[in-house]
């Protein structure tokens, strides 16, 4: 087994623990089990931040080249901003399903290809590693938002039809939801502005053009679109819960679409065979 | 959507500041964007015809689908979009305005009863004399307050971040300065491609969508252009161009391009974007005469008839760059002196031996192959570059302080009623409350300690 194949596991049988102890606390109420899926999250971010690290050394550029490496740098990026908001929330909910979007997304990693090909010479460049790094951070902040909007509805359900299932106990309050899910979009906006930007300087020392209205560009900003949309919404017609709510799970849907979707299905200079060095 | 009765300039001023406005034309350019993104743009007519038709590609065009980013219903959203927002800023504007010029310096009895963050404390110590403490602790803790006389009251106010109130228009700002840059550039620049073969010259460039060439004014020539590839395999890893800039038949300006590392010259950018093959090449080959092992080596082109001794001829039918995995290959074909051509044959540049085991009169072995290159040039003219960047970077400046700081106030007022002095505080922040809320409770405890210090 490689350095990479042992990392990967490490990194995998952390998430996963985390998002047993996390699912554990949330049904049975035991707080030492969540502190402990915490400490478990940070390892295993750790270790994939080493990982990231000796991949860069060995293929001298930010592994985010194919979507074995783009998933597990997104799972990672997940990860650390949950911590970050962690800081302050302390919500085992978001916890149980940070960790478990992250042992997916490190699962969908693991079945991906891995070949490392060699790039395209447009990708030697110093505002890759800024590009991609805000685009994922990004991802991640509205995949908070996504979470939260989702858990929002269930709980909203519950209220309306008074029928209060056990969950509802567990999930924080609307109140609590309706702020996560502001501060993370608070957080995802600028982060997705900056790598738009980014990515248009490095097209334009590219190419010669900061905007040609390639799929990715065009997909992502209209994410940017949606977004700005339900900021306006919340910022200035005060819309709140429900609403909000709706639209960050819409918001999401563009954006998962603007990070696979383009990759996969439409053609253009950010699809894996571009980045490759296929034309 | 508003304006039901547009007849009135009010509804028609209302229409345009709308929030609602901004929210569908937000959306609207959002879901008009997919047409573009599934359909390929730019495209020549027989590629719409062959896969879609016709009569859709005739349908395509009257909707402007196949440029449709700089269609005039596309141009005409992001014109609206523009008007919603520079309408919205001049409504709001003056508010926020009043902020910085009138700040409110002395707090209503409704401030100290309805604020969130609000507290009160009694001593006996003197308005007077306990005014300057307060005032100091909220200097060093918060920031320096304003101090107010009102009928013997007296009144501190102090705040932090009200920059932050104008990160929204700054924001709003940056988008118009970036359209605007966008603007300039598509008014009084241009894209523009070229080709120049090493160690040729040019001074005009040909357009993306147009025919007549620009004169650059003048002349870049390629000295040299050179490709590495990845170990092992004919997967470029770079490529760079050796460009000179000659103006009135001096050379003025010299720079070896690569991808990512362009030339620019009196506004005008050359950027590295491709290569290839120009013209024919030569071989060189080296081939043994199997009876006298003497050796022989041979100058080629492609088709090109060679004569070997005893009357035999030769040619290079063929080449590759990659013969299976075999890297370089050329296919030959030996002529005999009857004039019948025997059947072809492959050698291989990286294994010179290969063709020994073929037997016959000749063996052959392929040294090298020199191609002389064009280098491809993207050319692009861009005054309003700059303006984009510079909207860009209010753009990161406005979302940031729109999003992460807050305008936060606070007010002291210290009043005597009946021998006691009462000491009222409220505080608000117009944004990130609950972070806030923090805050005040440490000052609030500052503060009562403070008091009861001398009481």
């Amino acid at each position: 087994m490689s350095t990479h194949t042992i990392l990967f596991k490490i990194i995998l049988i952390c998430y996963l623990v985390a998002t047993v102890l996390y699912l554990i606390q949330v049904v049975g109420r035991k707080d030492k089990l969540g502190q402990i899926a915490r400490f478990s999250l940070l390892g295993g971010a750790l270790v994939q931040l080493v990982g990231f690290i000796i991949e860069f050394i060995q293929v001298g550029h930010t592994p985010v080249t194919n979507l074995h490496q783009s998933l597990s740098f997104s799972a990672w990026c997940l990860v650390a901003l949950f911590l970050f908001f962690d800081l302050r929330y302390r919500l085992s909910v978001m916890g149980a399903f940070t960790s478990a979007l992250a042992v997916i997304t490190m699962f969908g990693s693991g079945i991906a290809p891995r070949a490392v090909e060699p790039l395209s010479p447009i990708l030697n460049s110093w505002w890759f590693p800024l590009h991609v790094s805000f685009a994922f951070l990004g991802y991640a902040a509205f995949a908070l938002a996504f979470g939260a909007g989702v858990m929002y509805l269930l709980q909203d359900r519950m209220l309306k039809s008074k029928h209060f299932s056990g969950l509802y106990y567990r999930l924080p309050s609307l109140d609590t939801l309706d702020s996560i899910n502001y501060r993370a979009l608070s957080y995802g906006f600028p982060l997705m502005t900056l790598c738009i930007i980014t990515g248009a300087a490095w097209a334009e020392s590219v190419w010669g053009t900061y905007w040609s209205w390639d799929p990715k560009e065009t997909w992502a900003l209209m994410t940017w679109f949606v977004y700005a949309a339900l900021l306006h919404g919340r910022l200035s017609i005060g819309w709140r819960g429900r609403r909000a709510a709706i639209f960050a799970i819409i918001g999401f849907g563009c954006l998962l679409f603007t990070f696979l979707g383009v990759n996969l299905l439409l053609n253009g200079m950010h699809t894996f065979d571009a980045l490759n060095g296929h034309p | 959507m508003n304006a039901k009765n547009t007849s009135s300039p009010d509804h028609i001023w209302d229409f345009f500041c709308s929030l609602k406005l901004t929210i569908f034309t937000l959306l609207a350019l959002s879901v008009t964007s997919i047409i573009g993104t599934v359909l390929q743009q730019g495209k020549p007519a027989e590629e719409y015809i062959r896969e879609y038709g016709q009569a859709n590609y005739e349908l395509f065009k009257k909707l402007h689908f196949i440029d449709m980013y700089n269609s005039w219903w596309f141009v005409a959203l992001l014109g609206l979009f523009s008007v919603n927002l520079i309408c919205c800023s001049i409504k709001n504007f003056p508010r926020v305005w009043k902020f910085v010029t009138q700040p409110l310096l002395v707090a209503g009895d409704g401030t100290f009863k309805n604020s969130a963050n609000k507290a009160q404390f009694t001593s006996k110590e003197s308005a007077k004399s306990l005014a300057p403490r307060l005032s100091e602790v909220l200097k060093s803790a918060f920031a320096k307050p304003t101090l107010t006389d009102v009928d013997g009251s007296l009144n501190l106010f102090a705040q932090k971040g009200i920059y932050s109130r104008f990160g929204a228009y700054m924001t709003h700002l940056s988008i118009l300065v970036i359209m605007a840059g966008a603007m300039i550039g598509t008014i009084w620049g241009y894209k523009a491609y070229v080709n120049v073969v090493e160690g040729t010259q040019t001074s005009q460039v040909w357009p993306r969508n147009g025919s007549q060439p620009i004169d650059l004014g003048f002349s870049v020539r390629c000295d040299d252009f050179d490709v590495t590839y990845y170990a092992g395999t004919t997967r470029p890893r770079d490529y760079t161009s050796d460009l000179v800039v000659i103006e009135n038949g001096q050379e003025v300006l010299k720079k070896t391009i690569e991808v990512n590392d362009p030339l620019t010259y009196k506004g005008i950018t050359f950027y590295q974007s491709s290569y290839g093959p120009a013209g024919n090449g030569s071989f060189e080959i080296e081939v043994t005469d199997n009876k006298s092992k003497e050796k022989l080596a041979v100058n080629s082109a492609k088709g090109q008839k060679n004569a070997l001794p005893n009357g035999f001829f030769f040619s290079v039918d063929d080449f590759t760059t990659s013969y299976d995995s075999f890297g370089p290959a050329a296919k030959l074909s030996v002529v005999d002196p009857d004039g019948t051509r025997r059947s072809p044959f492959i050698i291989l540049q990286n294994h010179p031996e290969f063709d020994e085991r073929r037997g016959g009169d000749f063996s052959f072995a392929l040294k090298g192959f020199k191609e002389p290159q064009y280098t491809g040039l993207q050319v692009a003219k861009d005054p309003g570059v700059w303006t984009v960047w510079v909207g860009c970077f209010l753009m990161i400046f406005g979302s940031m302080s729109a999003f992460f700081f807050s305008h936060r106030r606070i007010w002291i007022r210290i009043s005597e009623e009946n021998g006691k002095t009462q000491v009222q505080l409220a505080a608000s922040a117009h944004r990130n409350q609950a972070a806030f809320a923090f805050k005040f409770e440490e000052l609030q405890k500052q503060i009562e300690a403070t008091i009861e210090n001398k009481a």
